[in-house]
């Protein structure tokens, strides 16, 4: 039997750039070009091993975004992945993260899974709460942030380093994992990758096709809304120094004057 | 008054400071009433209840220890039945988030996560966010059901304010879908008698300039001096100098201390996500271009190892 891998991956504005809010205090995503969230590449990273580990996987790429994020679906691609599924639809603007997990959920239970992967966090919202939304909705274990993970005997085992003391997990298959920047450095595409990608199947689903409601999602279905987004203003400039023997001491001045000594 | 359920984050029982942070913030919003799963809830409650908690529901189960996430979930949201809260708050942490999410989608509820600051508002309470690697601040409020607001660390003060604090036994039944993960095993973490990175008032952190593991006592020595936590760039930490645990930055810690000191370290966007909102940044870079000095309150441009232990002997002569 086909182990069926189901990878989220999310499409995200560049963190390098200068990142905006639109006027309707979303994120702008025309003045950034956007990425495959590099933390979502350990995902795909780890769904990789995983299949070479495997009899017989399947790996199939999800995303929720825009026309564009299709980027995102083929960077995966040509890492190795073997489909992709786009869900794309006007009525998505503005889903917060409670409206996200439930397109997601519907997307991978359309496609059939045993094991979702995915990032630790994106790097835009940053909230790591997906990959535990999607377990609640999905009714599996939640087996995440992963620092090391694997898939054996219809099992899933992974370390997870916490604040206080670092775990290691176990739970049957189908479960979502979520993977850390600590599990493994991504893989580059090869040349070959690139090519082959083209030719992947990438399937695109709308709202209807997942039986979603309209306002179940986007700005109007949102449960959270954002009321005022304000662009910090530049830090005024600090005092600069050279060390030419004294920088310590004048550190040290600075800081009694803060009080910090 | 609306009552506001606060998630305590403890170990064993020695609560730890965000929790106090949150009853503070949740006092602007109602009357606190905390919830402690695990042991030595008696011990937790005599400190919470000080810092403003009604009441502490307790519950212990060995399925908080032996499964991940979901059976606290499940207790959680027996306290939320009990008490038909205005809003629950629980700590910015990978659990706490987890947690809190889970809570908001059994809810019908909408969740705020990684808030800086909570205070009351007409149609609830108001979350400030810092977001982009703190470029912007929001202000977000949730319209359906029950807030759910994780707060990170740091964000409030804690001030005390003696309530009764009585514990009440909370019944949790953990559902079997709530034991799908299990905790084969647990190694604590060792501690190193320094200051816990996220609450501590001082960190000092040092990056690739610090250029090995055996040089990094002089970033410890200079912590020490001022009692603060030490940090890492993720640089540092690849290069397996120091500990992983220690990391500042987008997938590392992020803290938000009186002062931040940036040893070694070029100031890339995620070492900034991590730190941008400490209060005070000093760095301390050979280079005069590199980026972090865009943030400084106080750059001195300079070899660490003159800078650092020139500065270490200092505060040492200065507290004497
Ligand atoms: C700055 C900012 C702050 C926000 N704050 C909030 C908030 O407080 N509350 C709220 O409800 N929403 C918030 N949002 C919206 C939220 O980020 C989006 O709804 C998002 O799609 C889900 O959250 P996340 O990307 O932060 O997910 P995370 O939980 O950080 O992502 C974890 C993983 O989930 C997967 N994933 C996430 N999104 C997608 C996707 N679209 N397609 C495929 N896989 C995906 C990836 O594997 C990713 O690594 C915020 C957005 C931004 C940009
Ligand atoms: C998805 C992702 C997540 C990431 N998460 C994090 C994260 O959480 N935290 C993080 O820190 N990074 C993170 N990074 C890495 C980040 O992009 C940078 O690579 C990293 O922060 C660089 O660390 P550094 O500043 O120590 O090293 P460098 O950028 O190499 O800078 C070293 C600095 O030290 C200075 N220096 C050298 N010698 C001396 C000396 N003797 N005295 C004084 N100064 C000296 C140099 O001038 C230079 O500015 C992440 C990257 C990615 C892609």
């Amino acid at each position: 039997m086909s182990l069926r891998i189901v990878v989220c991956v999310k499409y995200v504005p560049d963190a390098t750039g200068d990142r905006h809010f639109a006027e309707d205090l979303t994120v702008d995503r025309d003045d950034v070009d956007g990425l495959l969230s590099e933390l979502d590449e350990y995902a795909v990273e780890q769904a990789l091993q995983i299949k070479e580990a495997a009899d017989d996987a399947e790996i199939t790429i999800l995303t929720v975004g825009p026309e564009d994020a299709n980027d995102a679906l083929r960077k995966a691609l040509s890492m190795g992945a073997d489909k992709a599924v786009h869900v794309e639809d006007d009525d998505l603007h503005g889903t917060d993260a409670l409206g996200t997990s439930l397109v997601l959920a519907k997307a991978i239970e359309k496609t059939g899974y045993d094991l979702v992967v995915c990032g630790m966090a994106s790097t835009d919202g940053t909230m790591g709460v997906l990959p535990a939304l999607l377990a609640e909705r999905l009714s599996v274990p939640q087996v995440t942030q992963l620092s090391e993970v694997s898939v054996a005997d219809g099992k899933v085992t992974g370390r997870r380093d916490g604040d206080t003391a670092s775990e290691q997990l176990e739970a049957a298959l189908p479960a979502v994992v979520s993977v850390t920047d600590q599990s493994g450095e991504a893989r580059y595409p090869s040349f070959k990758g690139i090519m082959a990608a083209k030719k992947k199947p990438v399937e695109s689903l709308d709202l209807e096709d997942l039986e979603i409601e309209a306002d179940e999602v986007g700005l109007e279905g949102a449960w959270t809304k954002v009321d005022d987004a304000t662009e910090r203003p530049a830090r005024t400039a600090g005092t600069i120094v050279k060390d030419e023997g004294e920088g310590g001491k004048q550190l040290a001045e600075f800081l009694a004057g803060q009080k910090f000594i | 008054m609306a009552e506001v359920l606060v998630y305590v984050d403890h170990v064993d029982g020695a609560v730890r400071k965000p929790t106090l942070e949150l009853l503070t913030l949740a006092r602007r919003i109602g009357e606190p009433v905390a919830v402690h799963l695990g042991a030595n809830a008696e011990a937790a409650a005599k400190l919470l209840g000080e810092y403003g908690a009604v009441k502490v529901l307790a519950a212990d189960a060995p399925e908080f220890a032996e499964y991940l996430v979901a059976p606290k979930v499940d207790a959680l949201q027996a306290a939320y039945d009990a008490v038909s809260p205005a809003a629950v708050l629980l700590p910015s942490s990978a659990e706490g988030k987890e947690i809190g999410a889970r809570l908001a989608l059994r809810i019908g509820s909408g969740i705020i996560t990684d808030a800086v600051d909570v205070e009351a508002g007409d149609e609830g309470p108001v979350a400030t966010q810092s977001v982009f690697a703190a470029s912007y601040t929001t202000k977000s409020r949730i319209t359906k059901g029950t807030p759910v607001i994780t707060v990170k660390p740091n964000s409030a003060a804690p001030e005390a304010a003696p309530a009764a604090g009585a514990v009440e036994q909370l019944a949790v039944t953990v559902a079997d879908s709530s034991k799908g993960t299990k905790i084969v095993s647990r190694t604590p973490r060792e501690s190193t008698g320094r200051p816990e990175l996220t609450e501590a008032a001082i960190v000092v952190s040092g990056g690739r300039g610090v250029n090995g593991a055996e040089n990094f006592p002089v970033i410890e020595a200079l912590a020490d001096s001022l009692g603060a936590a030490v940090g890492a760039s993720r640089a540092a930490v690849d290069a397996g100098w120091y500990p992983h645990t220690n990391q500042v930055g987008q997938t590392g810690k992020s803290v938000s201390p009186q002062l931040y000191i940036a040893a070694g370290i070029s100031g890339a966007i995620q070492h900034r996500a991590g730190m941008q909102t400490s209060k005070t940044i000093v760095a301390i870079n050979k280079d005069e271009e590199a980026p972090i000095f865009d943030l400084v309150d106080y750059g001195v441009v300079g070899d660490l190892f003159d800078v650092v232990p020139a500065l270490t002997d200092e505060v040492k002569t200065r507290k004497g």
